[in-house]
């Protein structure tokens, strides 16, 4: 039987923000500010690649009609993506890329350390793995962002610039969604209720120590990933992402 | 179930008794990690059992890193070390819960590490560690613990890249997860 239900959405909005991350990650291959930059990124990618494929291998059997971890990744069309907006957005400057990655990991790691509870016993090894993971990216963005804002007065004017860029894209990170709701309600993951006030401390906290200012809160708008309603730039990294699979189905090597 | 798992019968006629297990520990510590080819599969504990069922060996392995590109080389060198030694289909199964840590390299492995220019990792793995970072690295060269982190992230994802203060020479940490 096929279980495209909420249990499923959620997995899928987790696989495919860690996914869609980690590929805007990769388009720094052979253009990061330095070498070791350079790894970070593409190990944080990786580490989060690996995430997305453990999700996806759960959707997959729930979904159960013969699709793989591959084929939600390469074979969906950008209105059947769950990502947060925000991972979507273009890497921009170091400055929005690190902001994005801070963004991004703040909220990881607060959720994973809930859902590390989860009585879904899926979900619960998934997320205490990708948890270690991800302490570690957390610390590396932070330090990062502390860096360029408390840093020369460009640095923390290109910080100040990547923050008003990607603000407005948090909503979704401190959002309450029905279908969280409802998934708490029956069990199967903890209440995520703590989560938007987990995030926000961790921004106020860091961004205090880079003398940066925290900005109101955002408000929602039209675009909504739960929606499949996607900024423009998601269809074009699928463009770029599915191209091989998409040309040539079930190529291997 | 595996195609002739059912005909197949074990080459050496193996029952699975203790002296079978036995065997199968031992042919897995000669599994090497493809990336650090001085540690086997049981010195990084990643091999979290090993039993017999229905005639047939299975090994139950946790992966290290969620994507780490060696998972399933690692896993098919287990099975075709294991079908070398005359184990027939042995199966390998994944594990993701309790997650891989550091605290389950063995003494050893970590002797080889250290021996072979790595730095092994320091302290165990509790959320305090992880979120501090680790304070004092000891350079694997010349023993000095005067070291720096020049990259929180190394050649690997389960290394960070460090340099010794004293001898002067980079090296690859093993991070404590």
């Amino acid at each position: 039987m096929t279980k495209y239900d909420e249990l499923t959405e959620f997995l899928l909005r987790l696989g495919d923000s860690s996914l869609i991350h980690a590929q805007r990650l990769c388009e720094w291959t052979g253009r990061a500010p330095a070498l070791e930059e350079e790894m970070g990124m593409m190990n944080v990618g990786l580490d989060l690649v690996g995430q997305a494929r453990n999700w996806y291998e759960y959707a997959a059997e729930r979904i159960n009609d013969g699709t793989d971890a591959d084929a939600l990744a390469f074979r969906r069309d950008e209105r059947a993506f769950r990502n947060l907006l925000l991972v979507e957005q273009p890497n921009g400057d170091f400055a929005v890329t690190m902001t994005k990655q801070f963004f991004f990991d703040a909220w990881q790691f607060h959720l994973l350390t809930l859902l590390k509870d989860a009585k879904d016993e899926r979900i619960a090894a998934i997320a205490a793995k990708s948890l270690k993971e991800v302490t570690y990216h957390l610390r590396r963005s932070s330090q990062w962002v502390e860096r360029l804002g408390d840093g020369t007065e460009e640095s923390h004017q290109r910080m100040e610039k990547a923050i008003d860029v990607l603000w407005r894209f948090t909503f979704e990170l401190v959002e309450k969604s029905d279908t969280e709701l409802a998934l708490s309600e029956s069990g199967s993951i903890p209440a995520l209720t703590e989560l938007p006030e987990q995030w926000r401390a961790t921004v106020n906290e860091v961004f205090a120590k880079a003398t940066l200012t925290v900005p109101d809160a955002p408000s929602t708008f039209y675009l909504s990933a739960r929606t499949g309603m996607h900024s423009e730039h998601l269809g074009i990294l699928l463009a770029e992402m599915q191209f091989l699979q998409r040309a040539y189905p079930d190529a291997s090597w | 179930m595996q195609a002739g798992e059912l005909i197949t019968t074990d080459q050496q006629g193996r029952s699975g008794n203790e002296a079978d297990i036995q065997l199968a520990y031992d042919v897995l510590e000669e599994v090497m990690d493809p990336e650090v080819p001085v540690v086997s599969v049981m010195d990084l504990g990643i091999v979290r059992d090993v039993s017999w069922a229905n005639g047939h060996l299975n090994v139950v392995v946790t992966p290290t890193y969620s994507g780490c590109p060696a998972t399933e080389y690692i896993e098919t060198s287990i099975r075709d070390a294991l079908h070398e030694a005359g184990f027939s289909h042995p199966k390998v199964l994944q594990r993701l819960d309790p997650a891989w840590t550091t605290d389950w390299i063995t003494e050893q492995g970590r002797n080889r590490l250290k021996a072979y220019g790595i730095a092994p990792p320091v302290g165990s793995s509790n959320k305090r560690s992880l979120l501090s970072g680790v304070t004092q690295v000891e350079c694997p060269n010349c023993g000095s613990d005067d070291t720096e982190q020049l990259s929180e992230f190394g050649s690997t994802a389960c290394k960070s890249l460090y340099r010794c203060k004293s001898c002067l020479e980079p090296f690859d940490y093993f991070k404590c997860i």
